[in-house]
């Protein structure tokens, strides 16, 4: 089947088997490996991306081809030129992660919250990521990696507040 | 030693990771990442039946799907002398492929291998396997009676793996008898999973043209997984070249050989293209290391003032199919000779019987050194049974009992020698951050209330760093560790060592111990891991063993750059060599203030004006080989409430009070403590792997083998003490495994405190709300029934 979608802003067009989950057709057909497998239950959330700006999906809950005609932003999609996305500046600071594996899946996953929710309390932010397992660091460094994102979106505000 | 008095260069900075750059954007190298050309794709097949005898296999609707190029079966790689492998620690072997039958549910019967992983996935459902079942035997006590004998291969027709023993047996039962005060229970530390989010796979690579095979594998411990397939398969070991990439996370898991990476070998040796093996999510939790399933039986004895008598454990475990216990192979039950944790037993005594049951092999150690959790587990449950028993606090029994500030080195009555602690402080830290005594006040008003608040206390050892080679080997290989630096011209370098780490942070705190022993800037020194074929010979990562073991080795193999470096400084500085003193991290002259040279400027000097008549270049190997064990240890203390009418707890408070010696990275060290606090609460509260009573996996995905998520994993509180290990280069002991060890007592004691008012003294792992709720409930009953 004909696959049209745009990810990270380039347009692809692929012609893939019906079956083809979106996160093999990112890994393998895009060769965007940011997006990780954890698991085969829609559970471990390593395979987050955001659909059209601010979903966070699964991307191993949908068929490459119900992405057609969408947009999807990867991991890979963050840094704009060579300068770091803040969520990532945040997870780096903050030490929040250590194996890396789910990282990619707690950005996009992070990113679509602050879209909806720029100002998340750390019970909203652990709400949020809920979907993303990770083995290595109890979760506390994410929170306040999120957190120092979401401070950073909104210190403009508070000085024209 | 060192210790950390004074300010430091590098160590003990919060140094942000050198290997988050490549995480964050997304541009890590795992295994699954890596295509290479023409490479096919490995599907397994597996054994519905936990017990059965193969009657036949017909791949040959598998060999029609599109796509399929090969169908490997037991047979076929019995023809190559490769149906079954050695064990971890070569007192077993086990099937790579099931030959007569099979004695696991899931079990690997067959592989596919076909052009992409959807045909192999599709032919491996095709693989026609006719099966005779036969009756399992699931429990480790109907094991022991040997009714029905598992193990046909082997000579001994029994179920009976081995027994184990330490200590003074006729000592203890004499001084338990003597007692005042004596507890007996039967506790279960359950069979789970380590589970890391990256399943196991790899990728073989037979290169026709030059006789090499490579293979790209999810490994802990590279270096000695390539000896094993050498000894194994009679291919030269030099033609064989493993590369362990960037790691999902391993906590054990990691450290065995499991069948898909041999089948992809052997399919890559036949078919002369590279052979991909990724695992699934149930395959890993089905067939992959398993940890614990130890049911011990602890008994301690104590006069009536709360001073101990004797300690005696007597353990049954489950070991499944084949024994392939990851463990030191002069320890069968690893370093369960802990036992006596960090308490002045005069008298203990502990034995092990392992049985084969048909569940899957294992006994690996989930973020452990070595059978530690079992035995911390056990002993710090222990205590609080005793403390019940005598109605004295759990605090002021530990304190009764601690081995003394000043009795280091302590020689336990089960033959470890302790390097150093202090428990009595690092304990006393710990009450002070939870302010132990106010809360023992509000559990009192909440037990007036009638509200369910409980505090549980774990002040565990940790024996870690295996380890010195007199007493550690791996089927024979020593345990010691390595590191190799070499310095540039220009004053940066890169640092190799025979560990791999998973998530650690070795890539941050590798450079920072080598940046601080030469006064270099940790950010120009990289560190490599993980290829065989450049990093110099180690036994992995795992144990907590990479700062006690290549930890030691970095900092020597350092201190062999800074002799050197010695030599040129002086040549440098036309002194003699006696002159020159290393002082605030660079060269000077005795008596001659001012005249220095930095370690970058001898480095630049060392391949551009070497000393006349020796040896270019500024480069070390070292080869360490440790004096001992080192001993971690910790105060950890839990505040839960239980709700009588679900039977949820909810964990309040959680304080951790580590010891792990002089701390490199402390950022790094308090990320390794949340991570493992909350493996220690999955293990408590939530994961279990349970078999049926038909040998039936009742865990076989993260929707039934559950993970702890954001919402429910608790905030952490730490704290620290520092006792540096007297004997280790750099006074380290080791951190990343000591919160999974010490954590689930300190739960299990918080919940069993909280019920200690409806007369609950013991549950077993994992503590459900239904368990719980259960317990709550059959209380009550009896309550009233006898009121």
């Amino acid at each position: 089947m004909k696959v049209s979608v745009k990810v990270n802003g380039t347009q692809y067009e692929r012609d893939v088997e019906p079956r083809m989950l979106l996160s093999y057709f990112l890994r393998e057909e895009l060769g965007l490996t940011g997006t990780h497998v954890g698991c085969d239950s829609s559970s471990c959330g390593c395979c987050v991306v955001a659909l059209d700006g601010d979903r966070a999906v699964k991307s191993c809950t949908m068929f490459a081809v119900m992405a057609d005609g969408h947009e999807i932003t990867t991991v890979e999609g963050l840094e704009q030129g060579a300068v770091l996305h803040p969520l990532q500046q945040g997870f780096w600071d903050q030490h929040g992660l250590q194996c890396g594996y789910c990282t990619p899946g707690m950005l996009m996953t992070s990113y679509a919250l602050l879209k909806h929710n720029p100002d998340p309390s750390d019970t909203e932010i652990r709400e949020a990521i809920s979907g993303n397992l990770c083995r290595c660091t109890g979760y506390q460094n994410i929170v306040k990696a999120i957190r120092q994102e979401a401070d950073v979106i909104n210190a403009p505000q508070e000085k024209s507040a | 030693m060192t210790t950390t008095d004074k300010p430091r260069h590098a160590i003990g900075l919060s140094m942000k990771r050198k290997e988050d750059p490549r995480f964050i954007r997304g541009r890590g190298r795992y295994v699954d990442d890596i295509v290479l050309p023409n490479m096919l794709h490995l599907a397994l097949v597996h054994s519905p039946y936990p017990h059965a005898r193969i009657k036949n296999i017909d791949s040959t609707a598998a060999l029609a799907v599109p796509g399929v190029k090969a169908v490997l079966t037991g047979k076929d790689l019995e023809a190559a002398g490769l149906a079954w492998i050695p064990t971890f620690h070569g007192y077993d072997k086990q099937m790579v492929l099931a030959v007569g039958k099979v004695l696991y549910q899931y079990q690997e019967v067959a592989g596919v291998v076909a052009e992409t992983r959807e045909a192999a996935h599709d032919g491996a459902e095709l693989v026609e396997v006719d099966y005779e079942p036969l009756d399992p035997v699931v429990d480790p006590f109907e094991a022991r009676k040997d009714t029905i004998i598992l193990r046909d291969d082997r000579e001994n027709k029994t179920n009976h793996i081995y027994h184990w023993e330490v200590g003074a047996r006729e000592e203890t039962d004499k001084a338990l008898a003597a007692s005042d005060v004596h507890i007996k229970e039967r506790i279960y530390f359950q069979r789970c999973h380590p589970a890391p989010l990256e399943p196991c796979g790899g990728i073989a690579d037979m290169n026709p043209a030059t006789g090499r095979l490579t293979i790209y594998m999810t490994s802990q411990a590279p270096h000695a997984h390539r000896t094993v397939v050498s000894l194994v398969t009679g291919i030269p070991e030099d033609k064989i070249h493993i590369i362990s990439p960037d790691i999902g996370g391993g906590f054990g898991n990691k450290v065995p050989v499991y069948p898909g990476y041999v089948v992809a070998a052997v399919a890559s040796v036949v078919l002369k293209v590279p052979v991909k093996w990724i695992e699934t999510r149930t395959e890993n939790l089905t067939t992959t290391g398993f940890a614990r399933d130890y049911h011990m039986d602890v008994e301690i004895g104590a006069d009536k003032d709360g001073k101990v008598t004797a300690l005696k454990v007597g353990t049954v475990a489950d070991h499944g199919a084949f024994d392939a216990a990851a463990d030191p192979t002069k320890y069968p039950a690893g370093l369960f000779g802990i036992v006596t944790g960090s308490y002045d037993f005069p008298h203990a005594f502990t034995e092990l019987d392992a049985y084969f049951t048909n569940k899957a092999p294992g006994g690996v150690a989930y973020r452990c050194s070595f059978r530690v959790t079992e035995a911390s587990y056990a002993i710090e449950r222990g205590m609080d049974l005793l403390a019940g028993r005598l109605g004295m606090d759990a605090v002021e029994l530990r304190r009764r009992n601690f081995v003394g500030k000043d009795q280091f080195p302590y020689r336990s009555q089960l033959g470890f020698v302790y390097d150093s602690g202090d428990y009595h402080a690092t304990l006393d830290k710990a009450l002070e951050a939870i302010g132990y005594d106010t809360l023992r006040k509000e559990q009192a008003e909440c037990r007036a209330r009638g509200e369910l608040m409980g505090i549980g206390i774990s002040t565990f050892t940790e024996v870690v760093g295996a380890g010195p080679s007199k007493h550690f080997d791996i089927m024979g290989i020593k345990m010691f560790d390595s590191a190799e630096i070499r310095i540039h011209p220009t004053g940066s370098g890169i640092v190799r060592a025979g560990t791999r780490h998973q998530g650690q942070g070795h890539e941050t705190t590798w450079a920072q111990i080598v940046a601080e022993e030469l006064g270099l800037d940790p950010q120009n020194l990289i560190v490599e891991e993980g290829d065989t074929d450049t990093a110099p010979y180690g036994l992995g990562t795992y144990a907590s063993r990479s700062t006690p073991v290549a930890g030691g080795a970095l900092a020597l193999a350092s201190r062999k750059i800074r002799e050197k470096a010695r030599k040129i400084a002086a040549h440098v500085l036309e002194v003699a060599e006696d002159d020159v003193e290393w002082e605030n991290y660079a060269f000077t002259v005795k008596g001659v203030p001012g005249k220095t040279i930095t370690m970058k400027e001898v480095a630049f000097a060392a391949y551009t004006n070497p000393v006349p008549g020796t040896e270019p270049g500024l480069e070390a190997t070292f080869y360490y080989d440790p004096p001992n064990m080192t001993f971690p240890n910790g105060a950890y203390i839990a505040v839960v409430s239980v709700d009588p009418e679900t039977g949820e707890t909810k964990v309040k408070r959680f304080v951790a009070v580590d010891d792990c010696g002089v701390v490199i990275n402390p950022m790094i060290v308090e990320g390794q403590i949340h991570g493992g606090l909350t493996e220690g609460y999955a293990i408590a509260f939530m994961q279990e792997i349970r078999y049926d009573e038909g040998g039936n996996h009742m865990n076989t995905n993260f929707t039934e083998y559950l993970v702890p998520t954001a919402v429910e994993t608790p905030v952490w509180e730490t704290g620290s003490t520092v006792t540096p290990s007297p004997h280790h280069p750099i006074g380290a002991k080791g951190v990343g495994e000591s919160p999974n060890v010490g954590s689930p007592a300190a739960f299990v004691n918080a919940v069993m405190d909280a019920l200690s008012p409806l007369g609950i003294t013991h549950l077993d792992m994992p503590l459900t709300r239904e368990k719980v709720w259960r317990a709550i409930r059959d209380a009550k009953a009896a309550k009233a029934a006898t009121a």
